[in-house]
């Protein structure tokens, strides 16, 4: 039989692999067996289309789970303004009655950006393969899962198989050395890591992230760096699971229960990588030397120490880094030189898969709470689910943002794409918590920031990029 | 799925690394519903801020296949972009390295996506910089690019050359291991979670 382990040590990422391996052929692709689908109404609808025009049902609408989240408005639970979002809202309601799939529907207590809904109803576990119609499904691998993105055709390929055909790709492990410094937080590790491999670094391979500062962090920590991944070319992104990881599932909706959940905590811990287990290629980050980081740039791999300044485009060493600096910063509208603490902000939004999470919330709040948002500059709040408003309420941190002067909204993918009423106006610049500050990424002409929570609500206080200890 | 054997046609030079998906086809295209009719999106930002844009540039027009730099479709899944190449009229991506998803869902559409050197990339575009009517094969066959006197091969595994050229649709291969399906569900760990 296929996928039975022969005493070789074996990573994380390839005891998940062979665990799921439903056949394997000399030549050929091994075909996976897929866990989890998570669906939302952006990349499924030609799926949909495709399985009715071949008579196909969808295999198994039970490991199939759907929710709305980047077309929904965030200023109301009721009124899609535009008809043609509407309209794709609308064909996945459709398509799910049609094809008995579970959704979360905006006014659902859990509905919410999809890679919020996985891990907050513990339907992402250890372990499982998930996929989805959406490149940050890389973020459930923060609980030992392998999780990737798919395109419109391969969902149509799971819908009907409930599997993928999938080549084997090479194993990385990105070793965090030291610890990280009061203040610095999981999306100053991550910035700092793709600037320093590059948006091409982790092509073709699945990243183990490990080390001291990896075990330090949060279940929310791990999503935010597992979840950008994709940013530096990874296909995937895994953490082994540990204490941390059980004690967020533990009592969850879809986490195991009695018994069931001892066999699979007894499981979960076989899924580290085992000693003597090669890595097709190793990184080192030091995560001590890490300090609070933002992008200057149009690509996730731009970025600098918020300390630093705008860098000059001839400093790059190669050609190809020099043009692409050169377009990056006519295209920001920034100088070389300039530090980038002075570079003034008009929108901060903290929100989205990356760090839309209760503890990212409350990460803002603790620098928003008894100060106000800068005259002329608009903060956005927006949870990435139902579920994590209810609980920031909860807390009263919704509270603390009102009377700072921001906006609390209802929860989905808002402003971290430009595809519903929430966006940059053309020229705007923006401070985001999000993973893309891709030009326009955020609104024709806008022009994107990536920073932590921390830092998004002290750089709204100040109305420039800011730490927090810059408001001492 | 159409069968991809050999492709003969112009090309454009777009001299630009990260090419990322939001830029193939920005996002608010992306509310549609329907497969097809993409054209209209893509590059749209640049094509619409730039009238010097290659694909605003007559001499290019009718071309099919794309010259681009490092790291093409980086970013979002999005198939769009793969359609939006398609439907304006691309048959094939040439660059030195694409984002995973991005050349996964071409090879899944047939836009054969072509990895060659940075360098010979670099001679492509002076080449047809200097003739916008080169023409330009890409030899699936062959694994091979020809234009002009230059000859380069291209890596692309069997599996996906031979669904290429037989223009084989995935799940229908795939439909085939049912049986083997069926068997590896009923040793699934119980404790794995199912939707209620
Ligand atoms: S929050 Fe942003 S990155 Fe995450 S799923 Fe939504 S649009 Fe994609």
């Amino acid at each position: 039989m296929v996928g039975v382990p022969d005493g070789t040590p074996r990573t994380l990422a390839e005891k998940v692999w062979d665990a799921h391996v439903v056949r394997s052929a000399q030549g050929e692709p091994d075909l996976l067996y897929i866990d989890l689908h998570l669906v939302h109404e952006v990349t499924s609808p030609q799926a949909f289309d495709g399985l009715r025009m071949a008579g196909r049902p969808v295999r198994r609408p039970d490991l199939t789970i759907a929710t709305e989240d980047h077309n929904t408005p965030t200023d109301n639970l009721l009124t899609i303004a535009d008809p043609v979002s509407r309209t794709q809202i609308e064909t996945l309601r459709k398509n799910c009655a049609e094809f008995g799939i579970k959704l979360h529907s905006l006014g659902d207590a859990q509905q919410g950006v999809v890679h919020v809904l996985g891990p907050q109803i513990g339907l992402t576990q250890p372990g499982m393969t998930i996929v989805c119609g959406d490149s940050h499904t890389s973020t459930h691998g923060a609980f030992g899962a392998l999780a990737f993105g798919i395109g419109t055709s391969e969902v149509e390929h799971v819908l009907a198989t409930q599997t993928l055909p999938q080549a084997r790709p090479k194993t990385m492990a990105v070793n965090v050395v030291g610890e990280l410094a009061e203040g610095v937080t999981a999306k100053d590790l991550i910035l700092a890591l793709i600037t320093q491999v590059g948006t091409g670094g982790g092509r073709g391979h699945i990243v183990e992230y490990r080390g001291e500062a990896i075990r330090k962090l949060s279940m929310e920590g791990r999503m935010t760096v597992s979840n950008m991944s994709i940013e530096w070319g990874a296909r995937a992104g895994m953490v082994a699971p540990d204490e941390t990881t059980f004690a967020y599932l533990a009592g969850r909706e879809y986490a195991p229960k009695g018994e069931a959940w001892d066999e699979a905590v007894a499981y979960w811990r076989t899924l580290a990588t085992d000693e003597g287990a090669t890595f097709d290629t190793e990184v080192t980050l030091d995560a001590s030397a890490i300090t609070p980081f933002v992008t200057w740039g149009t690509n996730p791999g731009q970025g600098a120490p918020l300390s630093a300044r705008v860098p000059d485009p001839a400093d790059f060493g190669s050609e190809a880094e020099r043009n692409a600096a050169t377009r990056a910063l006519d295209y920001m509208a920034l100088t070389p030189g300039t530090p980038l603490r002075e570079v003034p902000i008009d929108v901060v939004f903290v929100g989205s898969c990356t760090n839309g999470r209760l503890e990212d919330l409350r990460a803002a709040a603790n620098v928003l709470r008894g100060r106000k948002v800068a005259g002329g500059v608009r903060m956005l709040v927006v949870p990435g689910s139902a579920a994590v408003r209810a609980a920031a309420e909860e807390e009263g941190l919704n509270e603390v943002f009102t009377e700072a002067g921001a906006e609390w909204r209802f929860a989905g993918c808002s402003m971290c794409l430009g595809m519903n009423p929430d966006i940059l106006e053309p020229g705007q610049r923006s401070a985001s918590t999000s993973n893309r500050n891709f030009e326009g990424r955020q609104g024709k002409g806008g022009r994107t920031h990536l920073v932590s929570p921390s830092v998004a609500a002290a750089t709204a206080v100040l109305g420039h990029l800011a730490a927090p200890t810059d408001l001492n | 799925m159409e069968k991809f054997t050999v492709h003969t046609g112009t090309a454009v030079p777009l001299r630009r690394s990260n090419v990322d998906t939001d830029q193939i086809i920005p996002a608010v295209y992306l509310k549609r519903v329907t497969r097809t009719g993409f054209e209209d999106g893509l590059f749209r930002s640049w094509r619409d801020a730039d009238p010097a844009f290659v694909l605003n540039d007559q001499r290019y027009s009718g071309a099919s296949i794309l010259v681009a730099g490092p790291e093409f479709g980086t970013g979002s899944s999005r198939e769009h972009a793969v359609w939006a190449l398609r439907d304006w009229g691309f048959a094939a991506v040439l660059a030195p390295r694409f984002g995973d998803i991005f050349r996964g869902n071409a090879l899944k559409e047939g836009l054969l996506p072509v990895e060659l050197e940075l360098t010979v990339i670099e001679m492509l575009w002076d080449a047809v910089e200097s003739d916008p009517s080169l023409a330009v094969t890409v030899d699936l066959g062959a694994r091979e690019v020809r234009a002009g006197d230059l000859t380069c091969s291209f890596p692309l595994d069997d599996f996906s050359r031979w669904r290429l050229m037989e223009g084989l649709d995935d799940i229908g291969l795939t439909l085939r291991h049912e049986a083997a399906i069926g068997e590896y569900e009923t040793s699934r760990l119980r404790f794995k979670p199912a939707v209620a």
